[in-house]
């Protein structure tokens, strides 16, 4: 039917407009472009390495300090505690962490949290900027615990209870059960979980575009501004008067969705296995 | 046989439980936080003036968020519209046709497109349809209703697969046409999986902003025509929350309170309706 | 050494409010083989499964009563080491999936964080899997994965790895219900040779591998040790009508 068909047109719909709207950037600028380390579009010089940079450096910090949280709620709602009222509570309150709004997440951050950064980096005696790329990784990583947790506490239910009660028969406490057998066998599954946060970290836009600074610099520290990607079309498209520049964001627009739909791709095959097996 | 201390044993296995304790309660504090903070600097700001009023210019009391509240209701009603009937064919269709080529490109473009990140699907709304239209709230729509498409074709799907088979072959064995066996048989018995499908694709869109940067853009004034620009609540907290401005700023707060009960709300009736209805299935 | 080696005085077990091993007194002989049948649901599972005190896993099971191994009371002793002394083979063969062959014999040590060094390991290995009568099939092939043996030797696997830890006791929940019937003669052959080593508890819901292979038989019915004998007697003349029942057919 011409509907399944539609789903097809669209994404290669999306796929086509970013490649052809940045055309103009890559014809100009050339490959170059991606590791270019200077962004002054008054000038005319156009680099993504900062944005590159920035938003790696934002994701894989939110995700290094996520990773244990979402762990934590997959096994305590996996292995420990599947059923009870207080379990229940958890599990409905790390979903609700996923469906507050971006912009919630960054208007607190930017009114809260930032002051409480900028007395921390007073405190460790660096310059008391508060917004910056650690800040935006603080408030990344509450908003992507979910996506690894959910995902997480699925595959941990999966296991197999005679796998268990093998390692319990031979003397194993429950610790030792989680490290030798339930965590080996989810191994894939958790990456998947993880693979979902980062997906979200990366593609991750108001938040961080409230908290992190939005400069054009290189980031030469994570107490220092920086910018994302994401954020810095979110601020200087509208703004981008040129042909040249705004194909260049759109440049940006479109790594991002390739590097985004990679990532998604990845951990859903890795799920579809790991559930057929 | 040598075994190592069994009270260390003992000890580590309720210590890494504690941890694990710790840990899993702890993702609950920054939420706490945020919810009580966004209520105490909210609630103060909301009144009658407050929800009729459009903005006033910086300067002037009194202004309210009335534009972005129907600009939102506007909104949603327009991308739900596209989204919704699309979205329930396409899981129709993916639901009924399980192997063939078409259906397995068209399940992965449905999966690509649930990781599109907002913003990406915000630039392309922006060519197709700004830059020959001008910025408009059915070019938001759109862009919400892109987003939604995945959630309400998967729910639809799934919910549509765990249907028995025996439900349509015995309307077929009736003499019952098609698309008749699909809409007055299948559809009904997957309502409710169909519909909390749809809450929820809802629930996701209400607090979007990034899509409606280039394309609703905003609006200072009231405004119901869907080809013009249109103010929306979470574009609106964008806004004001990163002004300078305190009086701004309050109205931002009062708008965050709204838009977190809204979404809140919606997630809530969602699982209900969720739970009422699985149990019945 | 004392011939009795297991003692169960009025020993209970519940899941929740479902009592359903009721006051079970039994004395189970060193280095012999005791088949425990019944019905499906009379207990002999969970009463099996409280030897070892994996009953207490599952949430909401209790227990209560005497249960003791060479006069020690199991239930003060840490399961641990309850679980080290008492071995178990399930029903399904589960051998360690993401583990080689060789490091499932072994996986006992490893779980409990003994450190052996490596000619004690793979004399540990090579005694295990002698026993089980594996060795010979698969000296060859000690780093595959386990996956790859069939039904009949996954179980074998299961016993060696079981045999390893050298406990006194080995408890088999119906070890062959999963098997074909050439590997559950296999398996039954090693019954006889294991109880030179160890005494073997075995439940089995097929009454004529009851019969073949153990020595005292516990006949369970809705939770209660209705008869214990030796073997032949239970089959031949069983001093209990409802024994008499199950044995000639009336119910299963």
């Amino acid at each position: 039917m011409i509907i399944g068909l539609l789903m097809i047109v669209l994404v290669l719909g999306i796929l086509l407009t970013l490649v052809v709207k940045s055309l103009p950037s890559i014809q100009a600028l050339g490959l170059k472009y991606l590791w270019g380390k200077t962004w002054d579009p008054v000038q005319d010089i156009y680099g993504a390495a900062p944005f590159l940079l920035g938003t790696l450096i934002s994701s894989f910090l939110a995700l290094i300090i996520s990773v244990p949280f979402s762990l934590a709620v997959a096994i305590f709602l996996g292995e420990y505690y599947p059923n009870g009222w207080l379990p229940d509570f958890l599990k409905n309150a790390v979903e609700l962490i996923a469906a507050v709004p971006s912009v919630i997440y960054g208007f607190w951050a930017l009114a809260v949290l930032v002051p409480i950064v900028r007395t921390f980096e007073t405190n460790i005696g660096v310059a008391p900027l508060g917004q910056g790329i650690f800040a935006s990784s603080l408030i990344l990583a509450v908003m992507i615990i979910p996506y690894a947790a959910s995902l997480g506490r699925s595959m941990i239910q999966l296991v197999p209870s005679q796998l268990k009660e093998a390692a319990y028969g031979l003397g194993a406490t429950r610790w030792e059960v989680i490290r030798s057998v339930i965590l080996p066998y989810t191994k894939s599954g958790l990456f998947a979980g993880v693979l979902l946060s980062l997906g979200r970290a990366l593609g991750e836009t108001m938040a961080v575009t409230m908290v992190i600074g939005n400069t054009s610099l290189m980031p030469h520290s994570i107490f220092g501004y920086g910018n994302t990607m994401a954020s810095v079309i979110a601020n200087e498209f509208t703004e981008a008067d040129k042909p040249v520049y705004v194909s260049a964001l759109i440049e940006l627009g479109l790594v991002l969705f390739l590097v985004t739909v990679v990532i998604n791709l990845i951990g859903k095959k890795i799920i579809d296995r790991f559930t057929n097996d | 046989m040598e075994i190592k201390s069994v009270k260390y044993r003992i000890g580590k296995n309720y210590g890494f439980k504690a941890l694990v304790i710790i840990f899993a309660f702890a993702c609950v504090v920054p939420l706490l936080f945020i919810l009580s903070y966004i209520l105490e600097q909210g609630i103060t700001k909301i009144n009658w003036r407050f929800l009729v009023n459009v903005p006033r210019p910086v300067g002037e009391t009194g202004g309210g968020i009335v534009n972005a509240l129907m600009g939102t209701i506007l909104i949603i009603i327009c991308a739900s519209l596209i989204a919704i009937p699309i979205g329930i064919l396409a899981g129709i269709y993916l639901s009924e046709n399980k192997k063939s080529r078409l259906a397995y490109w068209s399940r992965l473009c449905v999966d690509i497109l649930q990781g599109v990140p907002s913003i990406v699907i915000g630039i392309v709304a922006y060519f197709w349809l700004v830059k020959p239209f001008g910025f408009s709230a059915i070019s938001g729509s759109v862009a919400l209703a892109i987003m939604m498409l995945p959630i309400i074709v998967r729910a639809t799907e799934e919910t549509l697969k765990l249907l028995p088979a025996s439900l349509k072959e015995a309307a077929f064995a009736l003499g019952m046409p098609f698309h008749r066996v699909i809409f007055k048989v299948i559809v009904p018995v997957g309502i409710s999986g169909i519909l909390s499908g749809v809450m929820l694709s809802i629930a996701r869109i209400t607090g979007e902003t990034a899509p409606l940067l280039f394309t609703a853009f905003g609006n200072p004034y009231l405004n119901f025509k869907i080809w013009k620009p249109m103010e929306s609540l979470p574009h609106v907290i964008f806004t004001y929350a990163t002004s300078p401005y305190d009086e701004w700023k309050d109205l931002a707060w009062g708008a965050s309170l709204i838009l977190l009960v809204w979404v809140l709300l919606l997630n809530i009736f969602t699982k209900l309706i969720t739970r009422k209805w699985k149990v019945q299935l | 050494m004392e011939s009795t080696i297991i003692k169960s005085r009025n020993f209970n077990a519940s899941f929740g409010t479902n009592h359903v091993v009721k006051n079970v007194n039994i004395d189970i002989p060193r280095n012999k083989v005791v088949a425990v049948m019944g019905p499906s649901g009379c207990g002999k599972t969970t009463y099996l499964r409280c030897i070892n005190r994996m009953h207490e896993l599952i949430p909401g099971a209790s227990s209560s009563g005497e249960m003791t191994i060479n006069n020690e009371n199991i239930y003060q002793m840490h399961p641990i080491f309850v679980r080290l002394k008492i071995g178990m083979v399930f029903q399904r063969p589960n051998p360690f999936p993401n583990l080689s062959i060789y490091d499932n014999v072994i996986a006992g040590y490893k779980l409990n964080g003994i450190k052996l060094p490596k000619p004690e390991r793979d004399r540990v290995v090579e005694h295990s899997l002698t026993r089980v009568a594996l060795w010979g099939e698969v000296k060859d092939s000690l780093n595959k994965k386990g996956s790859f043996l069939s039904g009949g030797q996954q179980q074998r696997l299961c016993i060696a790895r079981a045999v390893a830890m050298e406990p006194e006791v080995l408890l088999f929940d119906e070890p062959t219900s999963a098997l074909d019937p050439i590997s559950t003669s296999t398996v039954e052959e090693l019954f006889h040779e294991l109880k030179a080593n160890y005494t073997l508890i075995i439940v089995t819901h097929n009454m004529q591998q009851a019969a073949r292979v153990s020595d005292k038989t516990a006949f369970f019915y809705l939770g209660e040790l209705v008869e214990y004998d030796e073997t032949k007697i239970m089959f031949t003349a069983p001093k209990d009508s409802r024994t008499q029942n199950y044995i000639t057919g009336r119910f299963s």
